[in-house]
């Protein structure tokens, strides 16, 4: 299993620098975004043992941090993003 | 006062006979030892949750000036060594998967490969510094650190042939990396710190089956760390790099 996941991140890694030598339009930063959070998610479910966890409470503090995080960077950036349509 | 003394010797005594009972790793506030490693990585969790927040903060301003200064920053971002931005992805995550092994071996007893796989962790965490250097001398000697010695004239904006980034902009972009980065580096080493008294307290034989939470909450940080570098490699590295 830890060398799956060790395999899926080299992967992804090599994928993500490949991916930013293509022209992709708009969509380079969403996509190596997007393998980056595949990367991150995978890194807390096995290596940090989320998915596994026998206390629900773990789970809950992950999804809380998640949360905020988006609350801030979403908040902020939406603000930012319509600034100039006043 | 004679009464209250003769209670505390009744209590320890009733401690004694307690400990024959359990395991003495087992301190008395937990009922079971599966409630205290949970209490544990709880309580490291929350702390990570803090990390998030911390380190949420400085992507977010890389965000807006991202947004601002996007021909500027993916001008600036292309100055980077994007392989060794690479190489030390790879390392990272060979990295945590020796800090896996070493908590699959503290749980299962198998000591020497514990003290390994510590040993392998710490070799890559100082390989992944060390190479962190080899980048940042090259910024330096390019005159790309921000402050007063601070240069990027006539640096092309990519796929905007004619056009030059704003130096003042790049100066930005090299703040929020130098920052970024920089913290991330701390981190490291604090990382290398707690792994280092992992290391002793193994080759001491503390760790059992039974207890073993340093490793684990040691284990815990070390992949937060790495995530943080999951997140940075393509967003400072990797920005346009097509063009």
């Amino acid at each position: 299993m830890y060398f799956a996941v060790f395999t899926a991140l080299l992967v992804g890694t090599a994928l993500t620098v490949f991916a930013a030598t293509l022209d992709l339009g708009p969509f380079n930063a969403p996509v190596a975004l997007a393998i980056a959070t595949v990367k991150a998610t995978l890194v807390a479910l096995f290596f940090m043992h989320v998915y596994h966890a026998s206390e629900r409470l773990t789970k809950l503090v992950v999804v809380a941090a998640l949360f905020f995080l988006f609350l801030l960077l979403g908040l902020t950036m939406s603000d930012y993003a319509t600034r100039a349509l006043s | 006062m004679q009464n209250n003394a003769t209670s505390t010797v009744a209590v320890h005594d009733r401690h004694g006979e307690a400990h024959a009972a359990h395991n003495p790793a087992l301190l008395h506030h937990f009922a079971t030892e599966e409630q205290q490693r949970n209490s544990a990585s709880l309580g490291m969790w929350v702390f990570l949750a803090t990390e998030v927040m911390f380190f949420g903060g400085l992507f977010c301003a890389y965000l807006v000036y991202r947004r601002w200064y996007f021909g500027d920053f993916a001008a600036a971002s292309k100055s980077i060594n994007m392989w060794l931005g690479a190489t030390n992805t790879a390392v990272l995550i060979c990295s945590s998967l020796t800090v896996v092994l070493a908590v699959w071996a503290a749980q299962t007893a198998r000591r020497r490969l514990l003290i390994g796989s510590l040993i392998l962790t710490m070799l890559l965490g100082l390989l992944f510094l060390g190479i962190k250097g080899v980048e940042y001398k090259e910024k330096f000697d390019e005159h790309h650190v921000p402050g007063a010695s601070f240069s990027f004239d006539h640096e092309e904006i990519p796929g905007h042939p004619g056009q030059y980034a704003n130096p003042k902009h790049a100066q930005m972009f090299f703040s929020l990396y130098f920052v970024m980065t920089g913290l991330h580096a701390l981190h490291m080493i604090i990382g290398l710190g707690i792994f280092a008294w992992l290391l002793t307290m193994a080759w001491k034989g503390r760790f059992t089956p039974e207890w073993h939470t340093p490793v684990e909450i040691g284990g815990l940080y070390w992949h937060f760390v790495d995530i943080v570098w999951i997140y940075l490699f393509p967003l400072l590295y990797l920005i346009d790099r097509h063009k």
